[in-house]
């Protein structure tokens, strides 16, 4: 390991760090723009300069690599200086309009302008103004701010893997723009806002919004996809007014999706915030006390056979289970969390979790992707395996089979139908060589190919691959399922899935349709086919004004994510925990008190009254539940179906940006849709 | 004054042919097998005993350089790339080279890319030399039809391809990492060093970029010894150069002419003598329009060389000495170089992106006067604050001139600024 001085303390540090890292490490502290841990050095910014014995000129310390017996300064008044003239240089062309930008109070500029700039400019020419660019409806952008550290290329071009950002010009005319002015074709786009130390890409909707010292920062997880990236949400009184990225390198480094940043508009529309009972066919506002007796008055007498559950995509673990013991108590089997129809083994944990881990993936050396679009499914993780396949330098060989989409690194497509995995399954294709040959090959399984009528025979194909392949050992088991729902590993390990003699979704929704299910309750269950809803009672529990809410008999007005403090479970298996950023709108409750408080109108009451209660329910349920923030490995065992299965994968995503209640409700989402996914096209000026 | 029989490029003015016949009657091509048959380790001492210094500016030596080449042909490549981008203001040699001996640097091409372990050299021409690249590629084409190049260069079994590549006329890509940029087709930008070429060059690949004028003299130093080399000029500044004198001479011209040799020298008697006389001189930038100016009390006895000029605060740079007589405005001739870097400025980094405007605006009111004295200090100030803080070295070559015109004519600034303030209060 070599040894570096800094100001005169020897240090010892590992080889392949770059001065920066070191200096770091020692506790010093150097100002930086253009340099961020997870992108490629660019050193153009110049404010990390420090002083170099033996060399003639200051060094950028975020570009050079320590040597054994370097001696570095970072305190002497050269340096003091060095720094001065490279503030003040980035000061010149910047407006001063702190006042009125949106970065103001978190500007790196600003923050590293106090601590290192001088106390006046001496620059009286004219500033340099610069046009403002389009980059679609999430990024605003005022580019006179810019001061060229490029990050956002560097993120757009690196982690995003798309090339829709760049520098053009030269000297002082150069400027970031996107290609061709067209909205930044990325789902993880918003990023770029994090990213950018000056206030030149900021938040389209959160523009003039709220300033940072006022808002309450509350530390949660994200219930958009499955992965349970870190967030932040910061709240103002009772409003969510944005969310940001926390850092997890486990899950989400410190990225997450333009949908789990921006759908927080939906947040305020199409709310129920208050119980409503059906009457005469039309709902109609209600107490609590009434809603809770029309459910009573409709379950009463009727047979646990006649009574079915489905949870919806944004359940949390606490109201499923408090859920799962109502509905034993009413004496029912028929209750699934798959509300997908997806076909993987509950009585197999290995079977419904991405069991390599998401951290893994950077130490996978092939892969093959079954019927799943991560970019969409789960952005933050395709751009796990983008990394993984930049860091491989072509020793990471991708395949999938599905319909071919653009998914940021190149892929082989192998076909599009079942019969391409059974073909791999059996031996009869090349690229089982390819996984064969591989130390820890790599199979993602996604609900295109599981949440289909003949899931369970896709499944058994899969896992005899692996199992073929040698993806299951004891240290490395390389079989995973990307679940896309927040809500699906909970459910399953808490069991929220057909006891015996029970019926799974679709055959509640046979049920439903052929009358046998009198009455259905859907958790924030919005996502399955309404048509024959008429039918039974149903009630819903929820957050939003959703499919479910409009085909509802009882409405029971639950809290969003950001309004309870929840359990939730990620892809992989983690336990992890959102907390409460604001109250419930109205009379909304957090959803577990509404269940345990309808067991008590029900007759059926659950023995919970506190959240410390339910959570040692949980870990009763289920002992996984103790690691917070854990995830234990599970153990592989039989599951999935013998048999072929036929036709071709389709990908379950139809909009990435609408996808859940929430997201369906929030204008910006819709924005996006309209500009990003091309909903614009077509359509003539008389239109909106 | 170096004599006929030393002269390197003895068809510089073109009055011979260019092409083979004549370069083989000039002794071009001549054995070359024998050259390269001394061996790569030989041939690097040569260079390195020879002294000769690299000609495109910073003087670094040339066999040390080529020395920094992995010993052994790895899984990468090796190659040679020449900078032919020869945009520095006031600098005409390797287009001489190029138009009239353009075999001189196909040989050179072919013994340094056999001393550094490359089968390709590519030659990037800067985009304006239209004529240049048709010479070049004509050369070329002959060395290939008579098999000087090519599978079998020279018939050592030796592979060698030489590539012509028109740049796009950026002045920045004349730097050597964003030469490498260029070259692969990305935006010319510099690269940061470490890692440097000889590691991971273009595309990824151990490169060493050299000037026309160092390539195309290898050869020669190799047939007729270091020793030779070694013996013209004084030590550490070693052999032949090509001068370039413009401006306010007589006769303008392009001569080679023994390193050392005094600027007044040079002048008289290559270029005619100055317009006017030797003491209607004001001012000489002697190396290109990136080193500091000089004026007439340090031309009477300068040496043109890399360590005269040095002490002298300027640098021999290209070599082209740039001549401004009595009748200049030397403020807005150094204006115009500011006006010319901030044009030219890649704007990658914050020093040279911010500071080349701002120099070039201070400057601009320096020319009229419309400025306060005090600001030459700000000034003078701006310009330590871009030199060395900067990625490349086009952050130092646009503060060297205005800090020479600061060290040398401080007092004519000040009278300009003061008449103007004078002006200005008697019209009002």
């Amino acid at each position: 390991m070599p040894k570096i001085t800094i100001d005169g303390t020897e240090h010892e540090v590992e080889a392949g760090m770059t001065i920066l890292q070191a200096c770091e490490q020692a506790g010093k502290e150097i100002p930086r723009f253009c340099y961020h841990d997870r992108l490629s050095i660019a050193g153009n910014c110049r404010m990390c300069l420090v002083q170099m014995e033996r060399s003639p000129k200051p060094v950028a310390s975020c570009a050079m690599p320590v040597a054994d017996g370097m001696v570095v300064y970072t305190d002497t008044p050269e340096v003091k200086k060095m720094r001065q003239g490279v503030m003040e240089f980035l000061l010149l062309n910047h407006p001063l309009d702190c006042p009125i930008c949106d970065q103001g109070g978190e500007c790196d500029l600003q923050d590293q302008a106090m601590a290192y700039g001088m106390d006046h400019g001496r620059y009286h020419e004219n500033k340099r103004a610069v046009e403002d660019k389009h980059m679609g409806p999430l990024i605003k952008t005022i580019m006179t701010r810019c001061i060229h550290c490029t990050r956002c290329v560097r993120f757009s071009t690196e982690v995003a893997g798309v090339h829709d950002m760049g520098l053009i010009g030269r000297g002082e005319n150069a400027e970031i723009v996107s290609y061709l002015d067209k909205a930044v074709g990325s789902e993880l786009s918003g990023n770029v806002i994090d990213l950018c130390p000056v206030g030149a890409l900021t938040s389209k909707p959160y523009a003039f919004v709220a300033r940072p010292w006022e808002l309450k920062k509350t530390e949660s997880v994200d219930v958009s996809d499955a992965q349970g990236c870190a967030i932040r949400v910061d709240s103002r009184g009772p409003e969510v007014m944005r969310v940001l990225p926390r850092l997890n390198e486990d899950v989400n480094e410190e990225w997450i999706s333009d949908k789990a940043r921006f759908w927080v508009d939906g947040l305020k529309r199409q709310r129920l915030d208050r119980p409503y009972v059906r009457v005469k066919g039309k709902l109609q506002p209600a107490t609590w006390a009434e809603a809770f007796q029309a459910v009573a008055k409709a379950v009463k007498g009727k047979p646990g056979s006649e009574i079915a559950a489905i949870a919806g995509d944004l359940a949390d673990c606490e109201s499923m289970l408090l859920l799962k013991e109502l509905m034993a108590g009413l004496g029912s089997a028929n209750m699934d969390c798959r509300q997908d129809g997806s076909k993987v083994d509950p009585g197999v944990r290995a079977s419904y979790l991405f069991n390599s881990t998401i951290a893994g993936i950077e130490e996978a050396d092939a892969l093959l992707i079954v019927g799943a679009n991560p970019r969409w499914e789960a952005p933050v993780l395709n751009a796990r395996i983008r990394k993984r396949y930049l860091s491989a330098k072509g020793k990471f060989p991708i395949a999938a089979v599905g319909p071919a989409v653009d998914l940021t690194y190149p892929v082989d497509w192998l076909g599009e139908g079942a019969d391409v995995l059974a073909r791999i399954s059996s031996g009869g294709h090349a690229f089982a060589e390819v996984l064969k040959s591989a130390e820890k090959p790599m199979i993602i399984v996604g609900s295109g190919a599981v949440a289909r009528p003949d899931g369970a025979q896709v499944l058994g194909q899969a896992r005899k691959l692996a199992e073929a392949v040698g993806a299951v050992t004891g240290e490395w088991n390389g079989f995973n399922v990307l679940q896309r729902a927040a809500s699906r590993v909970g459910g399953l390990d808490l069991g929220f899935a057909p006891d015996e003699g029970g019926l799974d979704t679709a055959g509640i929704l046979d049920g439903v349709t052929s009358g046998a299910i009198k009455v259905l309750y859907l958790l924030g269950a919005d996502e399955i086919p309404t048509k024959d809803l008429d039918k039974p009672f149903v009630i819903y529990q929820g957050h939003h004004g959703d499919a479910g809410a409009h085909a509802a008999d009882v409405i029971l007005p639950g809290a969003a994510y950001t309004e309870k403090n929840a359990t939730y479970v990620n892809l992989e298996g983690r336990v992890q925990r959102g907390q409460l950023a604001v109250f419930p709108p109205g009379e909304a409750r957090e959803d577990w008190k509404i269940v345990r408080a309808l067991s008590d109108a029900l007759g059926a009451t659950l023995p919970y009254t506190t959240l410390a209660d339910v959570r040692q329910g949980l870990v009763k349920a289920n002992p996984v539940f103790q690691g917070i923030d854990d995830i234990q490995a599970a153990p592989w065992g039989e599951f999935g179906a013998p048999g072929e299965a036929s036709g071709a994968f389709s990908y379950p995503i139809a909009n990435f940006y609408m996808t859940d209640p929430i997201s369906r409700a929030s204008a910006t989402m819709a924005e996006c849709t309209d500009e990003i996914l091309g909903g614009r096209e077509g359509k003539t000026g008389t239109d909106g | 004054m170096l004599a006929d029989r030393d002269r390197i490029f003895t068809n510089i003015y073109g009055f011979d042919s260019p092409w083979l016949d004549g370069a083989r009657a000039r002794g071009d091509w001549d054995n070359t097998k024998t050259l390269i048959e001394m061996g790569r380790d030989k041939i690097v001492d040569e260079m390195k005993e020879s002294g000769l210094r690299g000609r495109g500016g910073a003087g670094f030596p040339t066999g040390v350089k080529w020395s920094f080449m992995p010993k052994e042909i790895g899984s990468r490549p090796h190659y040679l790339v020449i900078n032919a981008d020869e945009g520095e203001p006031g600098t005409c040699k390797d287009r001489e080279i190029m138009r009239s001996e353009p075999h001189k640097l196909i040989e050179g091409a072919l013994v340094a890319s056999f001393a550094m372990g490359a089968h390709a050299a590519y030659c990037y021409v800067r985009g304006e030399f239209h004529h240049e690249i048709a010479c070049l590629q004509r050369a070329v084409d002959e060395a290939y039809d008579a098999g000087l190049i090519g599978d079998d260069a020279c018939g050592t079994g030796w592979k060698f391809d030489f590539y012509v590549h028109s740049g796009a006329g950026a002045y920045i890509c004349g730097e050597e990492t964003s030469l490498i940029e260029s070259l692969e087709g990305k935006k010319g930008q510099p690269r940061l060093k470490p890692p440097f070429p000889a590691g991971v060059g273009v595309w990824g690949c151990p490169t060493t970029v050299n000037n026309v004028e160092s390539i195309a003299v290898a050869p020669t130093i190799l047939r007729r010894g270091a020793d030779w080399f070694a013996g013209i000029g004084r030590p550490n500044n070693v052999g032949t150069k090509l001068f370039n004198i413009s401006g306010h001479v007589n006769r303008p011209c392009t001569v080679e002419e023994a390193m050392g040799i005094p600027l007044k020298e040079l002048i008289e008697r290559h270029a005619g003598g100055v317009r006017g006389g030797w003491d209607n001189l004001l001012a000489v930038i002697p190396g290109g329009a990136s080193v500091p100016v000089l004026p007439k009390s340090i031309c009477e006895d300068v040496l043109m060389d890399f360590d005269s000029l040095r002490e002298q605060r300027s640098g021999l740079g290209t070599a082209a000495v740039m001549v401004m007589d009595k009748s200049t405005d030397i403020i807005k001739a150094i204006a115009r170089l500011s006006a010319f870097y901030k044009h030219e400025s890649c704007g990658q980094c914050t020093p040279c992106r911010e500071g080349t405007g701002w120099m070039a605006r201070v400057m601009a009111r320096m020319v009229t006067g419309d400025a306060h004295v005090d600001e030459i200090d700000t000034l003078e100030e701006v310009t330590r604050q871009v030199e060395g803080h900067t990625i490349c070295a086009l952050g130092d070559a646009a503060a060297w001139p205005i800090q020479g015109l600061i060290r040398h004519f401080r007092p004519e600034m000040e009278k300009r600024i003061l008449d103007n303030l004078a002006r200005r209060s008697a019209a009002e």
